[in-house]
């Protein structure tokens, strides 16, 4: 049969085929317009972001800077002491967002995101017992809040498991667990040296304020083959939309795939927290947010990552220059996230009654 | 119309999907222990059977969904455990009565779901797929539907393009589980001629169904159960009797010559075994 006269199907938007090679998708328009103006609005931000700060500099200046100029000083600060505070709002914003993305997608609830379920408290948990322990060296931290993290989902696998498909009971046992850690952790910065606690419980709001170019790049180092495994996954994700008994008989593993997309989830996440402590509601807000944004019925982990970098960026940029006191990131996606958290719940109730 | 005539009890030889002697159930639980059956190739075969006989067991062990506790399934020679979930599916393709459409997608984005066994990281959509999904809209009347959002569809339209969804998985073996519950009796029917038409097209069908009318008019070969055992298969004209109607469901019946189609058709004569004696008779 000839497929060359058929008049395209008009699945009921406007999408674009790509073919290169041997790439043959379709990605919705709208998609793409919306990944374009985040990438052009992060560009822009980062920008404003190199050049803010007691010694200011213009974007012209900035740009110079970042492309080879010659003007020593701005090239020191605009890439040693600023460039890599701004990277690591993109690329931890992303992994946040992408964790949540995950989470949300398994569960197939919008409340359910590793900040919520405690996920952050656990791996703050595993990395402050690391510094009390061991050492406050990165690659220990990270390892130990890795580790907490791995834990804490372990937990509340345990204690939801007899509620097997009961996205609702899975989110008040993590809500729970979240608290219950968040006292630990209060209680394990009260017992520590001044200083131990001073250095924890700065970073325990979530603050890019210490990043190092060093942290940041062990992160990336870290966090790239999870990324790369998560591609694999992606379409078998996609078909977990359509309940199990359909994603399995159409050739998908609906248990292995679960399995694979919380683990490397909380891998993310716990690198994520490793690098700039739980940093709350980004990996909530974002996966929503980019959803309505595509106006597309499932989440995309893409539009996520970018609305994520998008809101830690931003909300850097406010934590640091826009508010008479410098405070950490956290404090800032707190507030808008509780915001946020509030609308959804209103809107849950309302669908609900 | 069933004009076609398997010979009575002996296993068919040609048989791309069989059971042999499985055990099937949930938490070590056995709803099925040690059935064998076939589907002979190119039959329309339906599973009848009481609520909770293990019609819907069955049909997930046949499908791969449920792996087997003992016994095997096999599938053009192989055991379907063995086989990769992809590879089943390119041959095999199922309805299951838990189909659930993620919120707002449109008609032609959940038939493309269906291509998912055929799909590669790389090519998620080529010439072929929509070319395969065009001919499943055009198979099932729903090509018009396309565009529109599926929850927006009316009951009738809804299972036409979840069977829309199966076809682009393009499978030779069609496994559908209660596809017309919920539905009028209008639409029940214009869905047992789509697969009447499309067994005549060469596929194997088989489907569980709890209308005993519309599997005996439909169907060239019934298997039916209770408890967890086939206790006859065959044509519906020697599967289809009144002793055997009233022996599974506990149904007092007659059995006539179906007025259109001459083959058989139960009409219940009165209240079933287990109501009777609830009334104290």
């Amino acid at each position: 049969m000839s497929t060359i006269d058929r008049p395209r199907l008009d699945p009921g938007y406007r999408r674009h085929l790509i073919r290169c090679g041997p790439i043959a998708v379709a990605v919705r328009t709208r998609s793409l317009a919306v990944a374009t103006a985040l990438l052009t609005v992060i560009a822009l931000l980062a920008v404003a972001a190199l050049g803010l700060g007691t010694y200011p500099l213009a974007p012209d200046a900035v740009l110079d800077a970042l492309f080879g100029g010659r003007d020593t000083l701005d090239r020191t600060v605009v890439l040693e002491w600023r460039l890599p505070r701004t990277l690591a709002a993109c690329v931890l914003g992303a992994l946040f967002a992408i964790a949540g993305a995950l989470f949300q997608t398994v569960t197939r609830n919008p409340l359910a995101s590793p900040d919520v379920l405690g996920l952050s408290n656990g791996a703050f948990t595993g990395m402050l017992l690391t510094v009390v322990c061991f050492s406050a060296s990165w690659p220990l931290m990270t390892a130990g809040s890795v580790v907490g993290g791995l834990a804490t989902a372990g937990l509340i696998w345990g204690l939801s498991r007899r509620a097997a498909g009961q996205s609702f009971r899975l989110i008040v046992i993590g809500i729970g667990v979240a608290a219950i850690l968040a006292s630990a952790n209060t209680w394990m910065l009260l017992e520590v040296e001044l200083d131990t606690a001073m250095f924890a419980s700065a970073w325990g709001a979530g603050s890019l304020n210490g990043v190092t170019a060093g942290a940041l790049g062990g992160a990336v180092v870290c966090s790239l083959p999870l990324v790369l495994l998560l591609g694999l996954l992606t379409p078998g994700l996609r078909q977990l939309d359509l309940g199990d008994d359909v994603a399995g008989a159409s050739g998908s593993r609906p248990a292995r795939t679960r399995a694979g997309a919380l683990l490397i989830a909380v891998g993310l996440v716990s690198i994520a927290t490793a690098v700039a402590g739980p940093v709350a509601f980004i990996a909530l807000a974002a996966p929503q947010i980019a959803r309505r944004l595509a106006g597309a019925p499932s989440l995309s982990l893409t539009l996520s990552a970018l609305v994520g970098a998008f809101l830690l960026l931003a909300s850097d940029l406010v934590a640091q220059h826009l508010l008479p006191v410098t405070l950490p990131v956290g404090v800032v996606t707190v507030s808008v996230g509780g915001a946020y958290l509030v609308a959804v719940l209103i809107q849950e109730i309302r669908r609900r009654a | 119309m069933p004009d076609r005539t398997t010979a009575p009890s002996a296993l068919p030889t040609a048989s791309r999907l069989r059971a042999e002697h499985v055990s099937l159930g949930y938490d070590a639980r056995p709803i099925i222990a040690g059935l064998s059956t076939a589907i002979p190739d190119g039959s329309f075969t339906v599973i009848i059977g009481p609520n909770a006989c293990g019609k819907s067991t069955l049909l997930r062990g046949l499908s791969r969904l449920l792996s087997p506790a003992a016994g095997r399934v096999v599938l053009d020679g192989k055991a379907i455990t063995e086989l990769a979930a992809k590879d089943v599916a390119k041959r095999l393709g199922l309805l299951p009565q838990s189909a659930a459409a993620p919120d707002g997608i449109t008609v032609v984005d959940l038939v493309a779901r269906g291509r998912y066994p055929r799909q590669r990281l790389l090519r998620q959509w080529t010439d072929a797929d929509e070319a395969a999904v065009a001919e499943a809209l055009d198979a099932t009347g729903t090509r018009e539907l396309g565009p529109r959002r599926v929850d927006e569809l009316s009951g009738g339209q809804r299972q036409r393009v979840w069977v829309a969804m199966v076809l682009a998985q393009e499978t030779e073996l069609l496994l559908l589980d209660e596809p017309t519950t919920f539905l009028d009796i209008a639409h029940q029917i214009e869905l047992m001629e789509l697969f009447a038409r499309l067994n005549r097209q060469g596929r194997t069908v088989v489907a569980v169904l709890h209308d005993l009318n519309h599997a005996a008019r439909y169907a060239d070969h019934l298997i039916a159960m209770h408890d967890g055992r086939v206790v006859a298969e065959g044509p519906p004209s020697e599967v289809v009797t009144s002793e055997r109607v009233e022996e599974i469901f506990g149904l007092p019946n007659v059995v006539i010559a179906d007025p259109v189609t001459g083959g058989p058709l139960v009409v219940p004569s009165g209240l079933p075994a287990a109501r009777a004696e609830a009334d104290g008779r």
